[in-house]
């Protein structure tokens, strides 16, 4: 593969990305599978690189799961929109950062709207004022958190305690990087590095010393599809892109999955899971999964943060292979154990899949 | 009902790569007009079986040509050899030689068995 | 009474070789160092496998005409339309010509196939274009990056044309036979390779080419695929994955392809544009300079004096450009009779 051939589409998709001054907007998802990520990235953000955030606890879903599942209709999507727009505003913030892919497609396919259909903005406005007398502006910049750490890639970079390289060997890790499709599927301009050769993970595991793997089905879906994961009886044709991708991947012998969406985090980990007990198949080495990582976790690794304060051990698969091969330090006995050093209980262990 | 209460669904995209064509070698090899196929489904608007069952004269060949073959198989008996889709095709295709040689081909191939 | 051509490739060649026949005197620029235009990029044309250097050389040899002064690696850089009808050329070289009539043969530049980010040129190894496979076969030698001989080459057909995406409505007409030649020159040099071409329509619009589509796949065992190529990506041993959907199947398809040849549409070229912005003719959607009608006025434009002939209007075949460029001389040669009639008039009265 040719990386100049890929440098040259990358200049096309650069974007505005704030430096400063965040409004944050959680994401469903991560916060109940992986809520150490969201953790990490506002400790990365306010203790390590020195800037404001500010995690709002008025801030509610913004319903992109219902409305990608029919049940919530448009009107209603931009009302709730509208209001978190309202409450940064109210806040005496102006960059929105929201940390689900979803909601930031869903942000960046509202505020495209309102462009073109600015009788849409109207009937927003006024549905906000009704239900809850409160006005807004819109944000001056839109960027998903991934967007803010690629921004600072270099910065973690400066301050890295390890990195992406198998200590035992020297050789940088190999790593896969999933885009969440609404990152930059819907509006290529707004993702860095465009929808095709997207830039915004590759470009943090290469500041963080790692080797990012183009392989056949990397633009593929994971298959969430929101309704189409949500009905059981679809939930066959769902699963069944992950394993196309993981059988992509597998021959690359990728040492972990990065991934900016909080959905396809979920799947991918939980799914390898899953396909091994339907089918007894893995795709890591000895019987292990590969180890999906949130973009979060692996900037809070590379910065030296507790493997189990981040929460990973909250991850299916597990992802002590990953830690070794980093040379991380960390003690195995504390993974169950909660922060007052308490047992917590060891989950089951899967048949197939090694944990 | 499995414990999941679903399966992992397979694929239904044509794996070009891993098709077996040796039915559509013969084909070639016995039938070569099939070659010269150019999709305008003439043979499969006239077929007398094709206008009461799912039988498509048109797309089997080109599933043949692909390696599809367990769909060729389960279809393939439901031709009448009335011969006609012979005489509307404007490539000059041998439609009833292309069915037959598939036939042979299906037939020694389960005798292999 | 003269004529100024700009663009000295087939079209522009053929029609100021038939004026000076005529008795015309013709200014004919070109920029490149020597005339010809896209026809030198190509190997061998359709539909009788000419070479296209024999093409070249007839028309090369039209032009040396004591009538004709060829302006070779020169640019116009201002064009004024000067009272009367007449036209001022200025070249970048400091000559500064006279006509009575400028026809733009500006022709077509092909697609640039980054574009369609998708399809990975530039970025993958064994992505190529059909300008590009002209060149192999005028080495007569085709491999892959890694030196190998391809077992299995996959043509894909409207990259460029056809296209929303990449703003281009049009259909470049020709690659569709251009598929057809160049997947039987592959034939004859790979007897054993898999050849698959994959088409949205297969447009054989000219004389000989649906002719040579069925030869192509009864002689030279050419495989068609109707179905527009999806995306395509790289495995570890450098081959292209690609993704399409048999369409008269009804069926996604995958597969792997040793070499994978983009047969890239034609666009209007920048000289074409760019004269057309600053002489203010009007531009089709498509981008090629629009023709004052078109049934019975298809050299003429928007402004009287200025004609257009070959692929400055639209995507044509060599034949058709060479047909136009002789209705050009000729309509030009009609117009240059009126105005001196009128001149002689405007004397007498």
């Amino acid at each position: 593969m040719n990386l100049e051939g890929k440098r040259q589409i990358w200049k096309d998709y650069q974007k505005e990305i704030a430096d400063d001054k965040y409004y944050y907007a959680r994401s469903c998802i991560r916060q109940t599978f992986f809520p150490g990520s969201e953790w990490a990235y506002l400790d990365i953000l306010g203790h390590k690189l020195g800037k404001t955030v500010l995690d709002d606890p008025k801030h509610t879903t913004c319903t992109g799961i219902g409305y990608h599942s029919d049940v919530v209709p448009v009107e209603t999507i931009m009302t709730i929109v509208a209001r978190h727009f309202a409450l940064m505003t109210e806040a005496g913030f102006e960059n929105m950062t929201p940390s689900c892919i979803t909601s930031f497609g869903i942000y960046t396919e509202i505020l495209h709207t309102w462009e073109t259909h600015p009788e849409w903005e109207e009937k927003t406005r006024d549905f906000l004022w009704k239900a809850t007398r409160r006005e807004f502006r819109k944000p001056k910049n839109l960027a998903h958190t991934s967007d803010v750490i690629y921004k600072f890639r270099h910065e973690i970079a400066a301050q890295q305690k390890y990195n992406l390289t198998n200590v035992h060997t020297g050789q940088p890790l190999q790593v896969v990087d999933h885009i969440g499709c609404h990152y930059a599927k819907m509006f290529p301009v707004k993702g860095i590095g465009g929808a095709e050769f997207p830039a915004v993970l590759s470009g943090m595991v290469s500041a963080w010393g790692g080797e990012s793997i183009d392989y056949p089905e990397r633009r593929h879906c994971c298959g969430f599809g929101f309704r189409n994961y949500l009905v059981l009886a679809n939930r066959g044709f769902s699963v069944a892109n992950s394993k196309k991708k993981f059988e992509s991947m597998q021959p690359y012998e990728p040492d972990f999955i990065i991934t900016n969406c909080p959905g396809c985090a979920m799947f991918l980990d939980k799914w390898q899971y899953t396909i091994s007990e339907m089918e007894g198949i893995t795709y890591g080495k000895n019987g292990y999964g590969i180890p999906v990582l949130t973009y979060e976790e692996v900037a809070a690794l590379v910065l030296g943060y507790d493997p189990w304060e981040i929460g990973l051990q909250m991850h299916q698969v597990s992802v002590e292979p990953l830690l070794e091969k980093m040379g991380i330090d960390y003690d195995p006995d504390a993974k169950y154990k909660n922060v007052r050093g308490e047992d917590m209980g060891v989950p089951a262990c899967p048949t197939y899949l090694k944990v | 009902m499995n414990f999941w209460g679903f399966s992992i669904a397979e694929a239904r995209v044509i794996d070009y790569d891993k098709n077996d064509k040796s039915m559509a070698t013969a084909m070639t090899h016995e039938a070569p007009a099939s070659k010269l196929c150019i999709g305008c489904g003439g043979c499969t608007a006239t077929c007398t079986a094709g206008n009461l069952t799912e039988f498509n004269i048109r797309k089997l060949q080109m599933l043949v040509k692909r390696g599809e073959t367990q769909e060729v198989k389960q279809n393939l008996h439901k031709c009448m050899l009335c011969g006609k889709c012979l005489l509307v095709c404007p490539r000059g295709v041998d439609t009833r030689r292309l069915i037959l040689s598939l036939m042979k081909f299906i037939n020694t191939q389960n005798s292999n068995f | 009474m003269s004529v100024i051509i700009i663009g000295a490739g087939p079209a522009g060649c053929e029609a100021a070789s038939q004026l000076a026949r005529n008795g015309e005197t013709v200014e004919l620029i070109e920029k490149e160092c020597e005339t010809g235009g896209n026809l030198n990029n190509w190997y061998q044309l359709f539909p009788d496998r000419k070479n296209a250097k024999e093409l070249s050389a007839f028309l090369r040899e039209n032009i040396r005409h004591p009538n004709i002064h060829l302006h070779l690696g020169c640019e116009p850089v201002k064009i004024i339309r000067q009272s009367g009808q007449s036209y001022s050329v200025h070249l970048n070289d400091g000559t500064q010509l006279q006509g009575n009539a400028l026809l733009l043969t500006t022709g077509f530049r092909t697609f640039n196939a980054r574009r369609k980010e998708e399809y990975g040129y530039g970025i993958y190894e064994n992505v190529i274009t059909s300008v590009e496979l002209e060149n192999f076969f005028t080495n007569h030698h085709i491999q892959t990056s890694a030196g190998k001989t391809p077992q299995r080459i996959g043509l894909i057909q409207c990259v460029g044309s056809r296209d929303e995406k990449i703003c281009n409505f049009h259909c470049s007409k020709l690659c569709c036979i251009t598929a057809v030649k160049q997947a039987i020159e592959l034939r004859e040099m790979l007897p054993e390779a898999e050849i698959i071409c994959f088409y949205m329509d297969m447009r054989m619009f000219g004389p000989g080419y649906e002719e040579l589509y069925r030869e192509a796949q009864e002689k030279y065992n050419i495989k068609f695929i109707r179905g527009r190529l999806s995306e395509a990506s790289e495995n570890r041993e450098k081959q292209v994955i690609i993704k399409a959907e048999d369409t008269l199947i009804g069926k996604p398809i995958r597969m792997t392809l040793d070499l994978m040849v983009l047969m890239i549409g034609m666009e209007a070229s920048e000289g074409s544009r760019h004269w057309a912005a600053q002489l203010g003719l009007y531009v089709a959607p498509n981008g090629f300079i629009q023709v004052k009608d078109p049934h019975f006025a298809t050299n003429q434009t928007n402004i009287e004096g200025i004609f257009v002939a070959g692929c400055s209007s639209s995507p044509m075949n060599l034949t058709d450009t060479l047909t136009d460029a002789r209705s050009a001389a000729m309509t030009i040669k009609e117009f240059l009779g009126k105005n001196d009639k009128n001149q002689a008039e405007i004397k007498i009265n």
